[in-house]
């Protein structure tokens, strides 16, 4: 019973990050949330992974925060006019 | 430095990240493990380190042992300072830019500072420019370049010098 | 004992992912939110996954991994994110003390094309 508190804390988290990307007055706004959103999503998948009690899900996380970390990187080069 | 130190400081670390990921001492794992970090590492020991083997010697080690709980430390408060004024009704906020001045030689010493400094009560580095360093600071307490370095990386400058320079 | 240190990281570790979601919400300019954002989704995702690995120790250097990417990767992407949007001329809350920035034509110089 207890996951189930600490995963609905995360994903109200979740909810107020893509609130904040739907409103966000400019682009940069609507990219930290959804830079914070990926980094939540992470710790969210991991808890998944205890929840289903798969290890292979850990990887799914791993991999998630790689590509998460590589388009924010690519969207900042963008924003900046340099790609 | 002697490219051999490099190769193997790249080779050791690449390593040491392959039996965390598979987390098995089955020998071929380990093997293949060994043989794909000696591969990888010749084509990219010559852009992952500069100085191999020496970031390995033991007052190094020690010292990064040293900083490690007093950066931990500092990224509860940090924690706590931002929760603090997110949860205060009238967010007692006074945001500013300002402009310190770094010590830091090398590349991979700014990095750090400027890490160090983005996870630390308040404050977060927006641009690194030769050695000057633009923070924003989330409560200013002063404007001036000679205080505000003070202020910000001095406390993180005077441990990183030992083991990063 | 093992369970509950776990248990007690993965409650702190929520709890902060949650703040830091509400600082993006309450915060007034892009430049406080990157802080709230950062700061609290860094320590709440590190002590989360390593609260993960105490309930489960053979899982703890997978998550342990996750961890040490995290707290590597997320100041710098943050910091790519604050200077992006600097040079692309977002502007400072009306009410901020100081802009320094100003001063380098680095900063500026791309915001006049």
């Amino acid at each position: 019973m207890s996951w189930i508190i600490a995963i609905a804390i995360i994903v109200l988290g979740v909810v107020l990050t893509l609130i904040r990307a739907m409103l966000g007055p400019t682009a940069a706004d609507r990219m930290v949330a959804v830079d914070s959103m990926t980094t939540i999503t992470t710790a969210l998948l991991v808890l998944l992974a205890l929840y289903f009690k798969r290890y292979i899900y850990l990887d799914i996380a791993l991999v998630y925060a790689v590509l998460a970390f590589v388009a924010t990187l690519a969207v900042a080069r963008y924003m900046e006019g340099g790609l | 430095m002697g490219k051999l130190s490099r190769f193997i400081f790249t080779s050791l670390v690449l390593f040491i990240l392959w039996l965390f990921l598979t987390s098995t001492f089955r020998s071929q794992e380990v093997l293949i493990g060994l043989i794909f970090s000696l591969v990888i590492a010749l084509f990219t020991y010559n852009s992952f380190t500069e100085k191999g083997l020496r970031n390995l010697s033991p007052r190094k080690v020690f010292c990064a042992f040293l900083y490690l709980p007093y950066f931990f430390w500092q990224m509860i408060k940090a924690n706590f300072d931002v929760a603090y004024r997110v949860l205060h009704p009238k967010m007692p906020i006074r945001p500013g830019i300002v402009h310190v001045k770094t010590k830091m030689k090398t590349d991979l010493g700014k990095l750090v500072v400027a890490n160090s400094i983005t996870l630390t009560p308040g404050t977060l580095t927006l641009d690194v420019i030769d050695d000057n360093m633009l923070i924003h600071w989330i409560n200013v307490k002063t404007d001036d370049v000679e205080k505000a370095s003070e202020e910000i990386p001095g406390v993180f400058e005077k441990c990183l010098k030992e083991f990063l320079e | 004992m093992l369970t509950a240190i776990g248990w007690f990281l993965i409650y702190f570790g929520a709890f902060f992912l949650f703040l830091g979601a509400l600082g993006i919400m309450r915060f007034p300019d892009v430049y406080n939110r990157l802080q709230a954002g950062t700061k609290c989704t860094t320590l709440g995702a590190l002590s989360t996954s390593i609260g993960v690995g105490f309930l489960h120790p053979a899982w703890l250097p997978k998550t342990f991994i996750i961890a040490l990417f995290i707290l590597l990767t997320n100041p710098i992407s943050s910091h790519a994110l604050g200077r992006a949007s600097y040079r692309s001329g977002v502007k400072l809350w009306e009410k901020s003390v100081v802009d320094k920035c100003k001063e380098f034509k680095e900063c500026v110089e791309e915001e006049n094309e």
